[in-house]
Parts: structure tokens; C-alpha cells; sequence
């Protein structure tokens, strides 16, 4: 009896989970709330790691070795620590770079100016590089796109930068561009170079993983500080906390392509007498060429996400303009600067992806005409388009349309925009405000206090017991420290209601997700609409609805959560719609072999079948929830966030603090990670889908 | 592909080179997202490339310029706040690298208040004086469904004055009516403002002038007088710090190589002294006329030719 007894709790993992959850709610009552106690809340014995982390970064840039630098203003020697001068030169590499592409299409003289005396240059202001009129920038969009796919794929790119150069947006548009342009090849390098590294070396890709890790989900606010430190402000400075987060999706994608490759690959280029070198860059990255495009198309992605959080430090282009606009509250404007974002951000998207799709053909034989056909007709365009708005200027008096037309004379769909948005409050308003009173008092509210009321033992205890469970003891003990090292410093508090947010998030956006995802993959038309859907929110910068939302739900903890629960639905969506079209036929006609019904088939075989992917896809709404919970401290929070936006104004030690807590945000994305991944490994090989 | 990866290469070995042997600098200001520090920008752009100088708008945010301005990064932080920007600039200031450019004559205020509607429609009998907010008539009007019953003020950022505003609460003995509410951002200060008047419900928050929100009309409380030291932070007790804001200064700060880089720029800098009608006419040039933030500062200029050309001198 007893031993049989013992042997239904090894193997039921439910019986498992209750006598976990008994144990939880026992400790949460009997441990006595008084702050001495050590199960209560832990001594914060880490406090001082800010302030260390804050001490080196500072002593790198001014004690650290010295050098002797001549200063000509002051005309005398200054000693600068090397490290700083090694940051500036690599901000004034990338500004370069930068202002080297944008003047490139938007004309100007800075990048002459580099090359010649300042003085002779002013003497001749004659001299300077012309801009690209938008007519030529919109004939090379489809020429390209053209070159790629077809002639459906240069329309969407022609319409494309025709919409942005009539609505205005073209020189704040082509700003961006710029970023996006060199951004990407050096995420791309970097991405490669790991990657490569990576695949060679298991030792380096073991080592990288957690970094990785944290890159990708530490919130992007928590770096800029220390970038603000390290590199200062401008446009290099976007493009390095861009860089921080774009470059993982890179090295993953390169690792997976190559390690997709089969071993017959690598003998046939061994037989053929390759060189080392010449495996690796004429066979095998060859080979795994479609992922590593992937993984550029990823790169793209997120370098037009970032865009707002860029202009934070500094980043020109579409992004402060946003910025800008919604501090006067003009939501029509600022939503019309994100439709252009999304608008680049879908055609780079579709043109990386036939890219990467297009075969290579290695039997072309072409003459220099054929294989330059579109360069040409693309300099002859240039030319064309310029003469015309060069003759255009004689007939527009003050502003040459032809040529750039200038964000306050471009059309503008603004007020409709402000328009919807009245009508949203005028028809929703007293409903949505009876619902967010129920919500406050009855729900988050009592929620919040559940959360901060729960002593340190059993939040332990519950989250270590649930990796017990899922992966044994190795996962238990890796979620424990990963909380430990929160729990010792003084921001657990802080950390709870982070957590308790983000839960209240989590749910409901998996919730919708999987609701949303099942009726759209109904169809395959739907799917493909949903999936569009899912890109859209995905680029269109979350900033614009957070003015909305305070609209309609005042400064509360509701108005972060709905903007959260907008943003982390996507994954859920996405990854649900995977799930459920990779559930094959012939289980589908099993069924209705078998005589079930459509709710039936659809709660006893999709869903469980899909539920691993599901679950992935509930793993990376965790991630989209922090994000969005700390951004919400933009609206006004009291938790993580909070303290991660003041340290943008902390100038004694704001570098330390936000590095440390945007760990802390990491370190619960990445728990929560470490038991849902191995939960749905287990569960697809017990389904067989491994 | 590889040809692409050399010509990269190229590309920033050269950058490198380059770049690093400009001696000359165009003068950096920073621009940050409110209307009147972005047209006074503008303003001193193009006065300073009329003077002959290259300049250049960096977007920033308006505590962690002074970090940049200390390094060099950026030549000046022109719009100054005392109360809420005087730390990181003292800060600053400490480490050595930025230098105080005098003051503007525009005094400026920075308190709790309502909009002048809320006088209007006398949600609050007896406002502006504070003592009004002791009817519970008053508080009933200014709750929150998480406020608790109580009254809510809608208080900046925690980081502006960390402890200020609840210590004030306490100090006038208010802080079982009225709780404080941290908004995350200057954004979420103007939004409830307009949703609260859309909705015709009371609301104090924390606000400031001159700012473009005096073109509506806003109404600061009036609390007791402030003296130096009344407040906590400053050796004050539970009995003083009631106390209200101090009327503050508005002042201009510059990186300590400036007037050797730029000396007839920097002159221009220390004389600018633009008063609270200058600041207003430029936000409200945008904020209402609807022009761009550099066709303001054109009208501006346009407008007041003689006041910068007295600067130019």
C-alpha cells in the first residue's frame, strides 16, 4: 500500500503539481509577513552590484589606461583612457558610414567636407552632393524589386515609395533607410563571424548561448544608458543598441543552417580537394545560404523595430518624428510615421525573401548589356528624373514636388486618423470605464496584492517545484538561481509586480492568440491574412498606442496591460497558426472517420497535437509581455520599468542600475524559457512529432 | 558577397582615418520632444549659421545630455529646468566639463494644478487656495477607480522629485484624502489632460509654465510659501514641508570648451535670454499655427530681428 502509494506520485505528474500547489499556498499562509524574517523577503546582499557594475564602465572610460592625447584647443596634453578613445572611434566609424548613405540619396555636404578644407568649401558653396529625387528612388524600388521576383514585386515596391514620397515622409523615411542599410551588414558580419565560430567550436556555442539569451530578451531601454556612456548620442548609438539586439537571431540562423547540412555536402567538397576555407565559404555557407538569408530577413525586422527606441539616443529619421508627435499628442501623425515604418519594414521583408529564395544560375552567359540591363535603365532614370525636376524648378516657385516633397505639403490622412480615435472614445468610453473600475478593483488590484504578499519561500517553491517536475533537478536548480540572484538585492518587490503584470498579460494574450489563430486557420486564405496581420502589429511601433490607451483607460495598470496584451497576442497568434497547420491530413480525416464533430476534432485532436508549438509560441509572448510592461513605465508603472526609465536621468549611477534590473527582466523571461522549452520538447517526443 | 564584405571593410578603416583628423566641429545642440526647447533650437541654428557656423541637431533626452555635454559630445543644453533637471546638471557639473551660461529672465513654476476648466465647472469650491482640497465634496471629485476613494495627484516621473509631492501630502495633513500617482512620462501628463477634460472629470497634475498648455489656461494651487529648507530633502520636518515650489530659474548650460571652439557663438549663448512671451510665442507658432518646428524659428527670428540681432553683437 504505501509503496504503491509512493510509486502513484512518481509517475503522476499531476499528483505531482498538487501536492506542489498544497505545499505553496501552506507556506504563503503560515510564514509571518515581518521583514527580520528570512522566508519572507531575503537580505538584499547584492545591492552594491549597480554601483560596481556602474564603477568599472566609468573607470574604462577615464582611468584606465591612459593615454597622451594633444589637445589643439586647450594646447596641451590631456590624458584619455584608451578604451574611450577606442569607443569614439568606433561612434565617428559608424556616423560615417551612416551619413555616408543618407547623403548618398538625400544630397548634402558633410561627407565632401571630410575630404576637403572647411574654409575652401564654404568659399564654394557650389559644392555640394545633389539629392535623388523621389521619382528616381521610386523607379529604382521596382527596378529592384523587378530584378528579384517579377513584376509583382517591383510594383509593391514602386507603390511603396510612391505612398511614402506623396504623404511627406520621404526624407525622415530614406533617414531610416540609411540606419537600416548599414546596421544590417554589420549584424550580418558580426552574425556570421559567431555563427561560424559557433558551428566549429561546440564549446563557443555552448558559451554563447546564454548570451544570446539575454541579448534578446533584456529590455532594449535597460542598454541605452550604458550606450549613452560608452558611444554618447546620435545615429551610431541607435545603431548599437540595434546591433545588441539584431545580431542573435543572425548567429542562431547561421549555426542551424550549417548544422542542417547533410554530411554527403561536406565529403563531396573534401573529395573535390577543398581547402578549409574553401569548405566553408564555397560549400558550406553556400549551402545553408537560405537560412543565413533568413537570418538577415530577421535582422531587417528587428533594425525597423528599434527604430523608435533608437531615436531615444539619438537616431534620426522616422522614429523621432513619431517621438515627437505624440508628445503633442498628435496620434494621426505619429501613427502615419509607424505605417511608413511598416511599409519599409514589408518591402525589405519580401525583397530579402526572394533573395533568398532566387536560384542561383551558374550557367548564365550573358553579354555586358543582359547582365547590366537594370544598373543601366536605373543611371538612366537617375538622369531623366533629375533633368525634369531640374527644369520643374522654374515652374514651382518655392518647393519642387518633383523632387522632395516636404512632410508638411504631403497629403496627409492625420485627422482621419485622430478622427477614429475620437470615435473609439466618443462610442466606448463609459462601457470601457465600467470595465476598467470592475477590472482595477476586483481583479488587478486584489491580484497585485496576492503577488507582493507572497513571502519569498513559497515563490521559491513554486517555481523551482515546477522545473522539479517539468526537468529534474538540473532545470529546478538553474530557475533557482536565476531568482536568487533577484531575490538578493533590493528590487524584489519591484520584481513581483513585474511579474504579477506580466502574468495577467501572458494569460490573456495566449488566450486570445489561441481563440484568434484557430478561427483564421480555418482556411488557408485566412491563415495567410492573420499571418499579415501578425507582421503588421509586429513592426508597427507599439509607442502609438500607448497614448490611446490612456485615453480610454486613464494612467492605470489596465492601460499597460491592454498595450501588452496587443503586442504579445502576435507570437501567440503566429506560433498557433504553425501549430495547427502542421497537424496532418490524415489525422483530420481519422477523425472524421470517426465521426466527431468539428469542436470536437478541434479540442481533441488539433489542439493537443499543436500544443507543444503552441506553447513555444506562449514562450515568446512572455518575452513580448516584459517588453512591453517595462515600456509601460513610459505610461507609469511601479515596478522594474519604472526604475529602468528613471536611470535614463540618473547620471551617478543609472548605467548600473538599468544594466542590473534589465538582467533581472532577462533572468525571468529566461527561467520561464528554460521550463516551457523542455516541457514541449518532452511532450512532442511523447507525441512522436520528434 | 565577399566583394561586399572588403568594400564594408574599406569603408570603415577609412571612416576611421577620416573622421579622426576633422579638427573643426560643427556646434551640437541637442533637440528634445517638447515644442518650445525644440523651435529655440532652431532659433539659435540658424542665427549661428548666419554667423557663419556649421551646425548640427542631435536628438537627445533631457536628463542624459548633460552627460553629453560634460564629454563634449554635445555643445549645450539650452532649456534648463530648475527642479527638474537641476540635479543632473549639478551632477554634471561635479565631474567636471560643463559650465552654467547664465540664465534666462522667463521665471518659471512648477507645481501641482488643474486646468482652468475645472475652476470653471467648481468641481473644487475655494480652489486656487490648497485648503479647498479638505472638502470631501472636492475629493470625491478627483478619484480614481485604484485610488482607493481618495483624491488622485498625477505627479511627473518619480525621478523628477522622487519624494516631494507625497511628503507635501503629509505635510499639509491631506494624506488621508488624497494620494500620489506617478505618471511615467511628460506624454502621460498632456494625455490625461485631455482625457480628462473629454470626459469633464477633475484631475490635478503636476505641470509647469511657460508651456504650451497656458494657451488653455491652467490654474497652479496655491500652497504655503516656500522658504529655503523647508522640504525634507533639505533638513525640513513633517510641519514644513507643506511647503509649495519655489519660483525657479530657467538656465543655460555649455560644455566647458565652447567659448574657446566657438567664441562669437558662445557670446551669442550667454546673451540669449529669451523671456516667458519669447518661449510661448515659439511653442505656440507650432503647438497652434501648425507650423514646422524650423518655420517657427524662422518666424520667430523674422518677428524679433532686433532682439537677436542684439544678441549677434
Amino acid at each position: 500500500m504505501d509503496k504503491n502509494y509512493l510509486d502513484t506520485v512518481r509517475n503522476s505528474k499531476p499528483t505531482q503539481f498538487g501536492i506542489l500547489l498544497v505545499l505553496f499556498f501552506a507556506l504563503y499562509h503560515l510564514v509571518p509577513h515581518n521583514d527580520g524574517n528570512y522566508f519572507w523577503r531575503l537580505p538584499s546582499l547584492l545591492k552594491g552590484i549597480p554601483l560596481a557594475i556602474n564603477n568599472v564602465i566609468f573607470s574604462a572610460l577615464y582611468d584606465w589606461f591612459p593615454l597622451k592625447v594633444w589637445d589643439p584647443i586647450f594646447e596641451m596634453y590631456e590624458e584619455k583612457a584608451a578604451f574611450r578613445e577606442f569607443t569614439k572611434a568606433v561612434s565617428q566609424g559608424l556616423l560615417f558610414l551612416i551619413t555616408f548613405v543618407r547623403e548618398l540619396l538625400l544630397g548634402g555636404d558633410k561627407i565632401i567636407d571630410v575630404f576637403v578644407n572647411d574654409a575652401w568649401l564654404k568659399e564654394n558653396d557650389w559644392l555640394s552632393w545633389p539629392a535623388l529625387p523621389w521619382t528616381a528612388g521610386a523607379v529604382g524600388a521596382f527596378i529592384l524589386g523587378y530584378q528579384l521576383n517579377g513584376f509583382r514585386l517591383g510594383l509593391l515596391g514602386g507603390i511603396g515609395a510612391v505612398y511614402i514620397a506623396i504623404f511627406g515622409n520621404w526624407v525622415p523615411s530614406i533617414q531610416t533607410l540609411s540606419f537600416v542599410l548599414i546596421t544590417t551588414p554589420i549584424c550580418f558580419v558580426l552574425g556570421l563571424s559567431f555563427g561560424i565560430w559557433g558551428y566549429l567550436d561546440k564549446k563557443v556555442e555552448t558559451a554563447l548561448q546564454p548570451v544570446l539569451n539575454v541579448m534578446q530578451t533584456m529590455p532594449q531601454f535597460a542598454y541605452l544608458v550604458p550606450i549613452i556612456a560608452l558611444f554618447g548620442l546620435g545615429d551610431h548609438a541607435g545603431s548599437i543598441a540595434t546591433i545588441i539586439i539584431a545580431t542573435p537571431p543572425m548567429i542562431r540562423n547561421t549555426i542551424l543552417g550549417l548544422k542542417r547540412i547533410s554530411p554527403e555536402v561536406v565529403e563531396a567538397g573534401l573529395m573535390s580537394g577543398c581547402t578549409k576555407s574553401q569548405l566553408l565559404f564555397k560549400v558550406l555557407i553556400p549551402t545553408a545560404r537560405r537560412d543565413i538569408l533568413n537570418g538577415v530577413n530577421t535582422v531587417i525586422m528587428q533594425c525597423l523595430a528599434m527604430v523608435v527606441i533608437a531615436s531615444f539616443v539619438g537616431a534620426k529619421g522616422l522614429g523621432l518624428n513619431l517621438k515627437i508627435a505624440l508628445n503633442s499628442l498628435k496620434i494621426g501623425k505619429a501613427a502615419e510615421a509607424g505605417l511608413c515604418i511598416v511599409i519599409i519594414a514589408v518591402i525589405l521583408d519580401r525583397f530579402t525573401k526572394a533573395w533568398a529564395n532566387k536560384p542561383v544560375d551558374y550557367f548564365e552567359n550573358l553579354t555586358l548589356f543582359q547582365r547590366h540591363r537594370s544598373l543601366i535603365i536605373f543611371a538612366t532614370a537617375i538622369l531623366v528624373f533629375s533633368i525634369i525636376a531640374f527644369i520643374a524648378n522654374g515652374y514651382f516657385d518655392k518647393i519642387n514636388y518633383l523632387y522632395i516633397i516636404p512632410i508638411e505639403k504631403g497629403l496627409t490622412i492625420a485627422h482621419y486618423i485622430d478622427a477614429g480615435v475620437d470615435w473609439v472614445w466618443d462610442t466606448f468610453f463609459y462601457t470601457l470605464n465600467t470595465f476598467n473600475k470592475f477590472l482595477l478593483t476586483q481583479v488587478l488590484g486584489p491580484m497585485k496584492k496576492a503577488y507582493l504578499g507572497m513571502p519569498v519561500i513559497s515563490t521559491f517553491t513554486l517555481a523551482m517545484g515546477v522545473a522539479y517536475i517539468v526537468g529534474g533537478l538540473r532545470t529546478g536548480l538553474i530557475v533557482g538561481g536565476m531568482l536568487l540572484f533577484i531575490a538578493l538585492s533590493e528590487y524584489w518587490d519591484r520584481a513581483l509586480i513585474t511579474m504579477y503584470m506580466a502574468t495577467f498579460a501572458v494569460l490573456m494574450a495566449s488566450l486570445n492568440g489561441i481563440i484568434v489563430g484557430s478561427i483564421f486557420s480555418q482556411t488557408e486564405r485566412g491563415s495567410r491574412f492573420i499571418l499579415s496581420v501578425c507582421d503588421f502589429f509586429e513592426t508597427f511601433p507599439s509607442f502609438v498606442y500607448l497614448i490611446p490607451v490612456i485615453f480610454l483607460f486613464n494612467i492605470t495598470d489596465t492601460s499597460v496591460l491592454i498595450a501588452a496584451i496587443i503586442y504579445a497576442t502576435v507570437p501567440a497568434t503566429r506560433y498557433t497558426v504553425w501549430g495547427l497547420k502542421s497537424v496532418p491530413l490524415s489525422l483530420h480525416e481519422a477523425g472524421t472517420m470517426s465521426g466527431v464533430s468539428r469542436m470536437q476534432r478541434w479540442t481533441n485532436i488539433e489542439i493537443p497535437i499543436a500544443f507543444p508549438t503552441i506553447m513555444l509560441g506562449v514562450n515568446q509572448t512572455v518575452v513580448f509581455s516584459l517588453q512591453m510592461v517595462i515600456l509601460g513605465a513610459l505610461i507609469g508603472t511601479e515596478d522594474l520599468g519604472q526604475i529602468i526609465f528613471g536611470a535614463l536621468s540618473r547620471t551617478k549611477d543609472g548605467a548600473g542600475v538599468a544594466l542590473t534590473l534589465g538582467v533581472f527582466v532577462s533572468l525571468i523571461a529566461i527561467s520561464v524559457d528554460v521550463i516551457v522549452r523542455k516541457w514541449a520538447e518532452d511532450r512532442k517526443k511523447a507525441l512522436g512529432l520528434l | 558577397m565577399k566583394k561586399l564584405i572588403s568594400l564594408f571593410y574599406a569603408l570603415v578603416l577609412f571612416a576611421g582615418l577620416t573622421t579622426v583628423a576633422k579638427a573643426a566641429d560643427p556646434i551640437r545642440i541637442p533637440v528634445l520632444n517638447w515644442s518650445s526647447q525644440i523651435v529655440t533650437a532652431h532659433v539659435m541654428k540658424q542665427a549661428w549659421e548666419e554667423m557663419g557656423y556649421d551646425v548640427e541637431l542631435v536628438p537627445a533626452e533631457s536628463a542624459t545630455r548633460y552627460e553629453a555635454v560634460r564629454v563634449g559630445e554635445l555643445h549645450v543644453a539650452h532649456e534648463t529646468w530648475q527642479s527638474t533637471m537641476a540635479k543632473p546638471m549639478y551632477e554634471a557639473m561635479d565631474k567636471g566639463g560643463l559650465i552654467d551660461a547664465g540664465s534666462h529672465p522667463a521665471p518659471t513654476l512648477e507645481d501641482m494644478g488643474v486646468p482652468q476648466w475645472v475652476i470653471d465647472e467648481n468641481l473644487c469650491p475655494g480652489l486656487p487656495s490648497w485648503e479647498a482640497l479638505k472638502s470631501d465634496e472636492c475629493v470625491a471629485n478627483f478619484a480614481t477607480p485604484d485610488s482607493e476613494g481618495k483624491g488622485r495627484w498625477l505627479e511627473g516621473p518619480y525621478e523628477w522629485h522622487t519624494d516631494v509631492m507625497p511628503n507635501r501630502l503629509k505635510g499639509l495633513g491631506l494624506d488621508d484624502k488624497w494620494m500620489v500617482k506617478f505618471a511615467g512620462s511628460a506624454d502621460a501628463l498632456w494625455a490625461e489632460l485631455a482625457a480628462a477634460k473629454k470626459e469633464g472629470r477633475g484631475t490635478v497634475i503636476f505641470n509647469w509654465t511657460p508651456n504650451f498648455t497656458d494657451a488653455e489656461g491652467f490654474v497652479f494651487i496655491e500652497f504655503p510659501p516656500f522658504f529655503q529648507g523647508c522640504r525634507m530633502e533639505d533638513g525640513g520636518s513633517v510641519e514644513t514641508t507643506g511647503c509649495g515650489s519655489p519660483i525657479g530659474w530657467l538656465k543655460k548650460a555649455a560644455h566647458i570648451k565652447f567659448p574657446i571652439t566657438h567664441p562669437s557663438a558662445y557670446k551669442f549663448y550667454t546673451k540669449m535670454e529669451f523671456t516667458s512671451g519669447n518661449i510661448g510665442e515659439m511653442a505656440n507658432y507650432v503647438d497652434n499655427g501648425g507650423m514646422t518646428h524650423a518655420e517657427a524659428a524662422t518666424a520667430y527670428i523674422a518677428n524679433n530681428r532686433d532682439q537677436i540681432d542684439l544678441f549677434m553683437k
